[in-house]
This record gives structure tokens, sequence and C-alpha cells, in this order.
């Protein structure tokens, strides 16, 4: 009986790790698709503007397999040739922990899916919902906002910035607590 | 009851032999590269084959022989110490010559190879992406110089050079029919000449393990006599086709505001990706998605409405698209010839 257990826990444990690589490939349609109004001015009321949510956030920002297929997207859709690798050229930065629009997934998301006024484009239908969230998880591990357990490693080719999980941590400014 | 055995063992091996021909075979050779190989693979085989056969016997004889009875066993002989050095020392000598005849045979072999594409006419650089082949055939005129897909037309009787080389990981092209295999390796160019003796459509294969959708990663070499040849590759070099239905018309407009237009090519088009198998004369190849699909309407529109399907892992990602919107863009898509 007791082997059963222990192998049991066992084999509980490693199937928790495999939440980081699992591969959706098709979109997922049970949750939406992202569908929140874009901010088209900072003036709120109050201040604060409460951020909105959205449950495809979660599902793909700790994913390995969504982070990597970001990166490829960044470079296929030449987010580059503004952004440089993350360093920043006609664009901002997206490598430091300044943000114009925010840095939370679905702030990215509305940025790269209805463009921003300073010259930002919209890329609303020329990239599919599932991707753009790729993308703006990938966004988000330039500046060591996404989990190091799941960001992508070093790069194939040339290194522009030390890979994505070994930015410092932008939680703790790579300071250990 | 035995009888029927060995029909059905005949049977059997005429199944299993079929194997050995068709257009993707090592032990069907089509071309002077492969002709040779094949001709090692029976050579080593044949002689590997008879080595075995006599190291059986040598072992079963002894082990089948009443042994003789020895009034005293640790009595010298020298006669028969004598006899058994030689044997030993003759089946050593005869190992070594064959190991070096063997390999003198291979030398001579690659040798061989190498000489095949040393006056080719035609360069072909094939480029492995994760799952399939861009082909670009070189000219010194820059407006000759073509772009296409996983299809490779090539002359008959004539060499070729492919220069190979890989984006992402690394692939190796095998077309078995016509040659061994070569990697494709990031960074690096490999040379492979190629010749197809007769006009005719061999199968090739990604031959190194390359991800998730290794296994549908393969490519066509089509040899056509020259006239056709040059024929095919003046067609290539023209624009796509206008849209001549209305369907069809919306079908490219759509391609354009749709994703679609961030990865693939249409030439004679504002659609100028470059991460993706070029479209503008899709509807001239024989199988969609590097021959995973035949080409046909609907194997098209299953593609388009489910690549993730057809092929788990591609990198063309599902595109939202209404019913109406995927019969225009097949439509349109079906009519570049
Ligand atoms: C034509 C140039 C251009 C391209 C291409 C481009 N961007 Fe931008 N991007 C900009 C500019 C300019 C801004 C600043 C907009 C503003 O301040 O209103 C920006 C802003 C952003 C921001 C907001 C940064 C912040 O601090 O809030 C993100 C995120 C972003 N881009 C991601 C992307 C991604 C991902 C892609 C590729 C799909 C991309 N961009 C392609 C020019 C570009
Ligand atoms: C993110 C990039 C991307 C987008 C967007 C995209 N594709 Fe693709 N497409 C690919 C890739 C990569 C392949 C090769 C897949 C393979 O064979 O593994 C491909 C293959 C194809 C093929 C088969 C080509 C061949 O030579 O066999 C067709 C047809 C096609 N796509 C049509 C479309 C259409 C229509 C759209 C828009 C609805 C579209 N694609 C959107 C990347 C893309
Ligand atoms: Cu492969």
């Amino acid at each position: 009986m007791r082997p059963v257990v222990a192998l049991l826990l066992f084999a509980s444990l490693a199937l928790a790790a495999c939440q980081r690589e699992e591969r959706d490939t098709r979109p997922q349609s049970a949750l939406g698709s992202g569908e929140q109004p874009t901010p088209v001015t900072t003036l709120e009321p109050g201040g604060q503007r409460p951020a909105p949510t959205d449950n495809k956030a979660a599902s793909f920002e700790a994913n390995a397999f969504h982070l990597s297929e970001g990166k490829r997207l960044f470079g296929w859709f030449n987010c580059s040739g503004c952004h440089a690798n993350g360093g920043g050229g006609m664009g901002p930065a997206l490598m430091d922990e300044k943000w114009i629009y925010g840095s939370s997934m679905e702030s990215i998301h509305a940025t790269i899916r209805d463009g921003r006024p300073n010259g930002m484009p919209s890329f609303r239908d020329k990239i599919p919902d599932d991707q753009i969230w790729e993308l703006a998880a990938f966004v988000r591990s330039l500046s060591g906002n996404a989990p190091s357990s799941a960001a992508p490693s070093r790069n194939d080719d040339m290194m522009a910035h030390p890979s994505e999980n070994r930015m410092p941590d932008a939680a703790t400014l790579g300071k250990s607590p | 009851m035995k009888r029927l055995a060995s029909i059905a063992f005949a049977t059997a091996m005429a199944l299993f032999l079929q194997g050995c021909a068709g257009w993707q075979s090592a032990l069907d050779p089509k071309g002077p590269a492969a002709s040779e190989l094949a001709w090692l693979i029976w050579f080593f085989t044949g002689l590997c084959a008879v080595v075995w056969v006599l190291v059986m016997a040598a072992l079963a004889v002894p082990l089948m022989m009443r042994s003789r009875q020895h009034a005293e066993p640790l009595t010298l002989d020298a006669s028969s110490d004598n006899r058994k050095l030689r044997v030993v020392m003759t089946a050593v000598g005869l190992t070594a010559v064959i190991l070096v005849g063997l390999t003198l045979l291979s030398f001579f072999a690659n040798r061989t190879l190498a000489a095949i594409g040393s006056d080719a006419a035609l360069t072909i650089r094939v480029t492995g992406h994760q799952w399939w082949w861009e082909v670009r055939y070189e000219d010194a005129t820059p407006s000759r110089i073509l772009t296409t897909a996983n299809e490779i037309h090539i002359p008959a009787g004539e060499p070729v050079r492919l220069l190979l080389t890989s984006t992402d990981v690394i692939h190796s092209f095998w077309v078995p029919s016509l040659s061994g295999k070569l990697d494709l390796i990031p960074g690096r160019m490999n040379v492979l000449d190629i010749k197809a003796d007769k006009p005719g459509v061999y199968r090739g294969q990604c031959a190194e393990f390359c991800g998730a959708q290794h296994a549908n990663m393969g490519t066509f070499i089509i040899a056509e006599p020259r006239a056709k040849f040059d024929a095919w590759w003046n067609d290539q070099l023209q624009p796509a086709a206008a849209p001549t239905s209305d369907e069809a018309k919306a079908g490219g407009e759509l391609f354009l505001k749709r994703p679609c237009v961030m990865c693939h090519k249409i030439g004679g088009t504002p659609a100028g990706g470059t991460v993706a198998p070029d479209l503008t004369h899709i509807a001239s190849r024989q199988t969609l998605a590097a021959g995973t699909l035949t080409m046909s309407r609907g194997n098209l529109a299953a593609w388009i409405a489910d690549p993730q399907g057809v092929k788990p892992g591609a990198h063309m990602p599902v595109v939202d698209l209404s019913g109406d919107e995927l019969n225009a863009i097949v439509a349109y898509l079906e009519a570049l010839k």
C-alpha cells in the first residue's frame, strides 16, 4: 500500500510540471477572444482605472511553449524593426521597467491588437488572437516579467541581450528579497 | 501443410520486396549516386553474409563433432598446435584484407559521388524550415531567380547542385531513389549533387529528427525533359494569375486583409511574407504542406480551416474565418496555377 501512495504522490508531482510545457496550438474559444475595450485616454475619474482581466492572460503567461512561440513571432512579424530586440528604436524599449500603457498581459495585448496613437500600428486583423497573447507574454519576458522557469533560454544566433530567462526578476529588480 | 507454409512465405517475401521499389527506395536507384550506393549496399551485405555463414559454420562444426578422447590432455602436440595457429592467423589476415578492401571500395564510391556534379549547370538552394522546404533557383540574371517550396523540379539527365542550409534546427535531405542523405545545418552550407537518369517523380523525406512534424516533412523531386523544365521555370517566374471570378477576387482581397499576408508571399501582390511557403503558384504543386495532403480544393480548404488538425504544431496558426471567407480564399488560391 505504502509504495503505491508514494508512487502516486511522485506521479502527481511530476505531472504538475506539465503545465509549463502544455502545447495548445488551437485557439481556446472557451476562453473568449480577449475583447476588452481599449482605453483611448489616460484621464480617469479618481485617477486609477480598474485593470481589465482576461482568462487568457494566465494561461499564456507562464507557459514555456507560448513564450517561445511569441519569441519566434516577434522576429517573424518584424516587431524588431521598430523595437530592435527589445532595446528600442523608433518604438520604445520593451526590456526596461518603464511602461507607457501598463505592464499587464491585458494592456500589452490591447497595445498590439489596437495599436497606440504615437506610432504603434494595430495588428487586429493581421495576427490571430492567440498569437497576440503569445507576443504579449514574450514582451513581458523581455523585462523579467515572466517566470524564469518558463521564459526562453539562450538564442541560437547572435544574442542582443541576456536570454529572457536570465533577465533580472522585475518584481525584485534582481535583488534577492 | 508444408506446401501451404512455403507459399505463404513466398507471398510474404514478395510483399516485403514490394517495399523496395517505387518512388522512394534506395534499392531501386534512378540516378548515378543512388546506383553507386545501391551497389555498395548489396556488395557489403553479400560479403558480410558470406563471412557470417562461414563463422557460424566454423562454430557449428566443432560443436557437432564428437570430441576425440585424449589419453593425456596435457601432452604437447606440436603439429596440431601449429595447425591451429595457421588457421587463426589466416582468419585474421582475411579479416584485415576484407576490412581494407571494403574501406577502399567506399572511398572510391565517395569519389564517384563527389564527381557527379563537378560540371553542374544548375544550382538550387534548399533551406530547411520546421517543417517545410524553401527552394531557390539561382541564376546569374537576378530577375530569373525563382523561389518556391516543397517541390523541386530538375532537368532529367543533367547533374544538379544543391546547396543545403537551415534557418532553425538541423534537418536532413534524403531522396533515396537519387542519392544519399545530407544534413541541412543552420549557419553552414552543405553541397549535394544529384542527377536523375530518367524523367519521373521521386519522393524525399527529412531524415534528421527536427521536431513535432518531422514525419510530415516530405519533398518531391520532379525530373523532366529539359524543354519542359525550362517552360516550368518560365511559368513560375510569372506573377500570380489575377483572379477572374467575383468569389476569387474577394478571396484575393481577404488574403491581404487577414493574417495570411504576414507570412506568405504571392508574387505580383503586396503579400510579401518570407517566413512561410511562397504561394504564387501554389495550385501548380502536387501536394500541400510538405507532402502531407494531395493538392485539391477540399484539401486546401481543410488545411486553411484547421492547419493544427492536419499537422499539429506546424507554424501556421488557425485563422478565424467564416465559411464564406474560407471559400473565397480557397477559390483564389486554387486558381494560382
Ligand atoms: C512601425 C513601427 C512599430 C512596429 C512594427 C511595432 N511597434 Fe510597437 N510601438 C511602436 C511605437 C512608436 C510605440 C509607442 C506608441 C505610443 O507611445 O503611443 C510602440 C509601443 C509598443 C508597446 C507599448 C510599450 C509601452 O511602454 O507601453 C508594446 C508592448 C509594443 N509596441 C509591442 C510591439 C510588438 C509585439 C510588435 C510586433 C507585433 C510591435 N510593437 C511592432 C512602433 C512599432
Ligand atoms: C504565422 C504565419 C502564417 C500565417 C499567418 C499563415 N500561414 Fe500559411 N503557412 C505557414 C507556414 C509556416 C506553412 C508551412 C507549414 C508546414 O508545411 O509545416 C504554411 C503553409 C500554407 C499553405 C501550404 C503551402 C504549401 O506549399 O504546401 C497554404 C496554402 C497556406 N499556408 C495558406 C495560408 C492562408 C490562406 C493563410 C491565411 C488564412 C495563412 N496561410 C496564414 C505560415 C502561416
Ligand atoms: Cu526532420
